[in-house]
């Protein structure tokens, strides 16, 4: 099967002489959920520009659903649709004439245009504010017109350039969901952000990208299950003054009624249980520490920034 | 693209033009309008009565086709600088990078949006001269071709300075320095007969004056210079900068890293 982004070798070097991507190769297989990971400055909204042809490449390869950006650069780019990090529509015009008039650009004509931004707008909540100038919309409302107006030509892939940075709970919580949908009906995502919980919830495979080299591209699962030790917080009672002896546990006194301790992969939780219950230790509540993927990011992300000081 | 979503893209970019300068006439369709009502009072009717004939003409009748060339020259420029240029300053020319519209065709769009402000413009004042002055067209096609193919010309020429520019008084130094100058020398007011022979060798240096003369022999019938070589010097300057622009585009001057 054809992947939907195909990436080879790509690098980029600015007029400045800064080096974003030093050659990475990256496959996005096609109805994916794809996160890029990486901290500020790493190459992702680089690599996206370069697939968005926002920016110019320095050499390499993309092809998306095999359609080569270089060679056949309009079939390519009637698959993508962009949503970038920044509000960049035209402040003073409509939403309704924001969305068609994208339509118009991908050669859709102006009654299919309609239908098609009174679909998505209506999916989005935006259809009340169709003829309302977008720079009065809220922050939430312009990241959704957004959307709406990359999706109005049905692209086969999705780019999302932090689409949730800055946007409310509730709100990103619907827009998950929006994206979960579209993602089930067949578009391939991709996604880049700075929510780690993000893509542990959303996507199922990841790239994480830093100094402009992919550093780990392998799947969400596989790449929990490269941490050997989860982060346990206990609610205990009675109170501890002292950090209770707990035999073969990396333990930690939160404050005296939370208890975290680090349970490697094959020690179970049924040993700890015992020794507090040895020690007269109730646990009241138990929860699993929410920043797994975040401690392994940070871990992958610090060998990346060792292996470049050593070499 | 195919050739019906090509002409779709196409006619959504003219538009979009078109709506933008309707959208705010007060700033653009309403001034040159209040100028050149003011030139055909103050220069026609008071101070030109006191000058008698130019050319064979009226000075009313004479000033006419400069004073519309001017505005087509001054609009169809300006509509293109600054649509172009916000476009980039909102970064919402990535609406246009992200899509499959070939540059061609961006490039077409905008031009066609500059030459409608032009001619809108160009319309309206012509409107206004008939207040002044009866207006004959001595050369219908002459008068119109020069008139698109002028308005072609500083549209191309605005898209230019709009790529280049990277602040809106980059977009205010072109039309400020060298059109206005150039345009006010260039034959709108004057016959360069009344000049000294050295003055109008300089003058006729100046491409607005070819163009504002080409219009006034399809209006008047009387022109300074050759109206041959005038279309094509024009038709030559169309297409390099036609071709520059391409190539800014395709390059990615300005509007992508």
């Amino acid at each position: 099967m054809t992947a939907a982004l195909s990436i080879r070798n790509l690098c980029k070097t600015y007029g400045n002489g800064f080096e974003a991507l030093k050659g990475i190769s990256l496959e996005v297989q096609q109805g994916d959920f794809f996160a890029l990971l990486g901290p500020n400055g790493a190459g992702k909204s680089t690599t996206l520009g370069i697939v968005s042809s926002l920016v110019n490449k320095s050499s390499g390869d993309v092809e998306v659903f095999g359609h080569s950006l270089d060679k056949a650069h309009a079939q390519a780019k009637m698959c993508l649709g962009v949503v970038p990090q920044e509000f960049n529509f035209n402040q003073f015009e409509k939403v309704m004439d924001i969305v068609t008039t994208q339509a118009g650009y991908y050669g859709i004509g102006p009654r299919l245009a309609r239908e098609r931004a009174e679909f998505y707008l209506k999916k989005l909540g935006l259809w009340d504010k169709r003829n309302q100038v977008s720079r009065m919309l809220s922050g939430g409302m312009k990241r959704r017109l957004m959307i709406a107006r990359a999706l109005v030509h049905e692209p086969r892939v999705l780019i999302l350039d932090e689409p949730t940075a800055g946007v409310d709970i509730e709100l990103r919580r619907s827009m998950w969901a929006f994206l979960q949908d579209i993602n089930r009906a067949g578009t391939t995502i991709i996604l880049t952000t700075h929510y780690l919980e993000e893509a542990e919830s959303l996507c199922r495979n990841i790239a994480i990208i830093d100094h402009g080299r992919i550093v780990k591209n392998t799947s969400i699962k596989a790449l929990l299950q490269q941490l050997n030790t989860e982060t346990i917080i206990l609610d205990i009672d009675p109170p501890q003054g002292t950090l209770p002896a707990l035999n073969g546990y990396q333990a930690r006194l939160e404050d005296d009624h939370t208890l975290v301790v680090d349970v490697e992969k094959n020690q179970g939780l049924s040993g700890l249980f015992a020794e507090l219950s040895q020690q007269r230790i109730e646990v009241q509540s138990m929860r699993n520490k929410a920043n797994r993927l975040e401690e392994l990011f940070v871990s992958l992300v610090d060998k990346n920034l060792k292996d470049e000081k050593s070499a | 693209m195919k050739p019906r979503e090509l002409l779709i893209a196409f006619w959504t970019i003219v538009v979009k033009e078109i709506r933008r300068f309707m959208r705010i006439w007060p700033q653009t369709l309403l001034p040159p309008a209040i100028t050149m009502t003011l030139y055909f009072i103050i220069f026609g009717n008071l101070i030109g009565s006191r000058i008698g004939e130019m050319g064979g003409f009226d000075y009313m009748e004479y000033i006419v086709p400069g004073l519309i060339m001017m505005s087509v020259i001054t609009n169809s420029y300006g509509n293109v600088v600054s649509s172009f240029y916000g476009t980039k300053f909102q970064r919402n020319v990535e609406e246009l990078l992200v899509s499959p519209i070939p540059n061609w065709i961006i490039l077409c769009g905008y031009v066609v949006g500059g030459v409608a402000r032009g001619v809108g413009v160009g319309l309206i004042v012509t409107l206004l001269s008939l207040f002044f002055t009866d207006l004959q067209v001595h050369h219908l096609f002459v008068t119109i071709s020069i008139v698109l193919m002028t308005a072609v010309l500083f549209s191309l020429g605005g898209f230019i300075n709009a790529i280049y520019a990277n602040s809106f008084d980059d977009i205010s130094i072109v039309p400020t320095f060298i059109l206005t100058p150039l345009t006010y020398l260039g034959g709108v007011f004057y016959s360069i007969q009344l000049l000294p022979e050295f003055w109008q060798g300089v003058s006729m240096l100046n491409p607005i004056l070819y163009m504002v003369n080409t219009f006034r022999y399809g209006i008047l019938g009387v022109s300074d210079i050759n109206i041959v070589f005038a279309f094509s010097m024009l038709l030559a300057v169309i297409a390099v900068l036609f071709s520059y622009s391409l190539y800014l585009l395709q390059k990615g001057k300005g509007i992508r890293s």
